[in-house]
């Protein structure tokens, strides 16, 4: 095990892929002669050349464009928008291209193709640069969405996902990118996109969180069992196809749930998980499912407020007591 | 250092008058008008703009190299796309057609003379949702064309698809597409493919003048002509956008000119004359083999509204009935008499022989099964065992 940074982790999966198959190439603003934004594809341009590490213009309808022909003639093109807010001026290319073509087609052309980059929110951006997008991308049926929250999940689904014949919505986070953790050192470390993982295992109330939620969701299973509560907590990992099994079987074995998720809360994916759940395991609710979300206003920019925007521990915290019916 | 070579061999800045005319390799065909403007313009910015005018009457076959054969086949592939459409139409109003049904008839020359300049299977076409023209044109056939109109399982997208979505992976046919100006980009992508592959093919990206308002379009040049893409980007003017005639949507109607601004070769063809077309796509698909991306403007016109819900009453009748008598099909019928390239008889037994085809391409359809309904969970995902959320 090494441990990286997960920028680091979400390079070397890039490097390896493209190590290992000439049609993979990176497109995106700032990724070759400026190493990367967020400094994810550093190395990259000396590595790979100009031919397979390529700058654009600002111009996200147009290079995702260009990706979606490239991905439809064969390619694996991995697609970097610097934030998912911008991957909106090319919403027509992600959502009518890139998800329906397949189907469209009846099923002549696959659609390998990666758009990553970071998603939500990342402090006092303000209300157009803070936009979690898992929700609404995964509302599309045709594309499936990858949210992982630490360095060993980002490499083993990033390189997955970049060999898988279908559109990926892979969601990073600026906060997160200096975040460090062991890596898998093995020879080809690949994690299927569908499955959750059980990151903390309890008795008496499941807790189901992604990405930066996550360690929202780890800080308040610490101050939970600090309180005599045992909660399970759950990392999706992918948002679609999600791995409902996983989450379905814990809720059997605590009966209580709380989703975490700093989507916008309306038709969102907490409210997914909840539906579904209520759907599937009802009977086995003690309680009704709580949900933890950013609030459901456009992200502000004063501190305070981004901050109470938030999905914040003490919620969480707050929302499982309720759920166990504690004080 | 590693950056200072990547700058070295960068493409020079290219100055605004370089001689394009004779870059092209293309001799300064006739200007005379098709359209006023355009002719003027012609005659103006053509040493500093690479501007040449198609002109219709302006080639003959043998200048272009094509035998007696070759020309008759041409007729036939025009009016296998006007009988195809005619049919179509019939059966919209007989309701065995659902959706939008947007017809291609009046704009035979562009689909077939593009398919004559380009070589089917090396070189790829992507296109809008007046598609039938050019798939057929392509070699799709009518049954698997009309049984799509159908929505039956016999047609090209097994009827996921519809009239705007045809697509056909063997001729490298990538559709098709439903959303104004869409498809640009995704074009400059097959074209990318192509030279990142090396395999010497280029792309005919297709797209009506409407599509020139949308953003997707002014991105794509700009990345095109920088990546210096294997790409055509051929603008079938047809003069209208849906009911929006182009001098009410358009500040400069004169669409090859937009070429100018990003550094790229363009031209103007007639759409109503196939050898025009032919001549004005190898030109330009030879600029294309050399990574040099381009613009081709054809002046068309369609004879029906928008779509079947049209009436088209923006446009007069007279407007209709001058451009009825360029009819692309009329042209070259005209062309082959005169030049006893056939006869009379001949040709009405190709049109017997055309006619027959789409009667087929009929009962074919109605015999054909509907999808069945397990196919709806089929080719979303390349994942066989997706796990959707059914009822």
């Amino acid at each position: 095990m090494a441990a990286l940074q997960l920028r680091e982790a979400i390079r070397a999966a890039m490097v390896e892929e493209m190590e290992r198959d000439a049609g993979v190439f990176l497109i995106g603003e700032e990724v070759a002669e400026y190493n990367g934004a967020y400094k994810v594809s550093e190395g990259m341009l000396d590595r790979f050349g100009a031919d397979r590490v390529l700058d654009t213009p600002i111009s996200e309808s147009g290079f995702a464009g260009l990706g979606v022909g490239a991905a439809m003639a064969g390619l694996r093109p991995i697609v970097e928008f610097m934030t998912f807010n911008f991957s909106f001026v090319a919403f027509d290319q992600l959502i009518n291209n890139a998800a329906k073509i397949r189907y469209m087609s009846g099923g002549q052309f696959s659609m390998p193709i990666v758009f990553r980059g970071p998603n939500g929110a990342a402090g006092q951006l303000a209300a157009t640069h803070n936009t979690a997008v898992e929700s609404l991308y995964s509302y599309f049926p045709g594309l499936k969405v990858v949210a992982p929250s630490n360095p060993d999940d980002a490499k083993g689904l990033l390189k997955s996902a970049i060999r898988d014949d279908d559109p990926v919505i892979f969601l990073e986070s600026e906060s997160m990118y200096g975040l460090k953790g062991d890596v898998s050192d093995a020879e080809d470390y690949l994690i299927p996109l569908g499955k959750a993982r059980i990151a903390r295992e309890g008795a008496d109330v499941t807790i189901v969180a992604h990405q930066k939620s996550y360690w929202r969701a780890m800080e308040a299973a610490d101050g939970l069992a600090e309180a005599g509560y045992d909660a399970e907590v759950i990392d999706p990992r992918t948002i679609r196809p999600l791995d409902i099994e996983t989450i379905a079987a814990s809720v059997k074995k605590t009966n209580r749930l709380v989703v975490v998720d700093e989507s916008n809360p309306f038709a969102s994916f907490s409210s997914e998980v909840a539906c579904q759940i209520q759907e599937r395991v009802f009977d086995w609710l003690d309680a009704p499912v709580m949900r933890v979300t950013a609030k459901d206003v456009p992200a502000p920019y004063a501190k305070n407020l981004i901050e109470y925007y938030m999905p914040r521990t003490e919620e969480i915290v707050a929302a499982a007591k309720k759920v166990l019916y504690a004080n | 250092m590693a950056g200072e070579t990547r700058k070295k061999a960068r493409k020079p800045a290219k100055p605004a008058t370089d001689g394009e005319a004779e870059g092209n390799g293309v001799s300064a065909a006739s200007r005379n008008g098709h359209s006023g403007a355009a002719a003027e313009d012609g005659a103006a910015s053509g040493a500093d703009e690479s501007f040449i005018y198609y002109a219709p009457g302006a080639y003959t076959h043998e200048e272009l190299g094509f035998s007696g054969d070759q020309v008759r086949a041409m007729y036939r592939n025009m009016l296998l796309q006007r009988r195809f459409e005619e049919r179509a139409a019939q059966m919209y109003g007989k309701q065995k057609i659902g959706g939008f049904l947007h017809l291609y008839i009046g704009q035979e020359a562009v689909s077939t003379g593009s398919a004559y300049a380009m070589e089917i299977g090396k070189d790829s076409v992507i296109t809008a949702y007046r598609d039938h023209g050019l798939g057929l044109a392509l070699g799709m056939t009518p049954n698997e064309c009309m049984a799509e109109l159908f929505g039956k399982v016999g047609g090209s997208s097994r009827g996921k698809g519809g009239s705007m979505h045809y697509f056909k992976k063997e001729l490298n046919f990538y559709g098709g597409h439903g959303i104004v100006g869409g498809h640009i980009a995704v074009g400059a992508g097959i074209a990318f493919a192509h030279k990142y592959k090396g395999d010497g093919g280029v792309c005919l990206t297709y797209f009506g003048d409407g599509a020139v308002g949308q953003g997707s379009f002014h991105e794509t040049m700009n990345l095109a002509a920088l990546y210096e893409t294997p790409c055509v980007f051929v603008i079938e003017n047809n003069e209208y956008a849906m009911g929006t005639a182009t001098d009410r949507a358009f500040a400069q109607t004169d669409f090859y000119r937009y070429a100018h601004s990003y550094g790229m070769a363009s031209s103007l063809a007639s759409g109503m004359d196939i050898f025009s077309v032919y001549k004005a796509m190898s030109d330009h698909i030879a600029l294309a083999r050399n990574n040099r991306p381009s613009i081709l403007e054809v002046r068309t016109y369609r004879y029906r509204g928008h779509s079947m819900s049209d009436p088209a009453n923006y446009r007069t009748k007279e407007e209709l009935d001058a451009m009825k008598e360029e009819d692309p099909i009329i042209r070259l019928k005209g062309y082959m008499l005169e030049r006893e390239l056939a006869s009379n008889e001949e040709l009405d037994a190709v049109d017997d022989e055309v006619k027959q085809e789409v009667m087929d391409s009929v009962t074919f359809s109605e015999e054909s099964d509907a999808p069945p309904i397990r196919e709806i969970y089929e080719h979303v995902y390349s994942q066989t065992d997706y796990p959707f959320l059914t009822d």
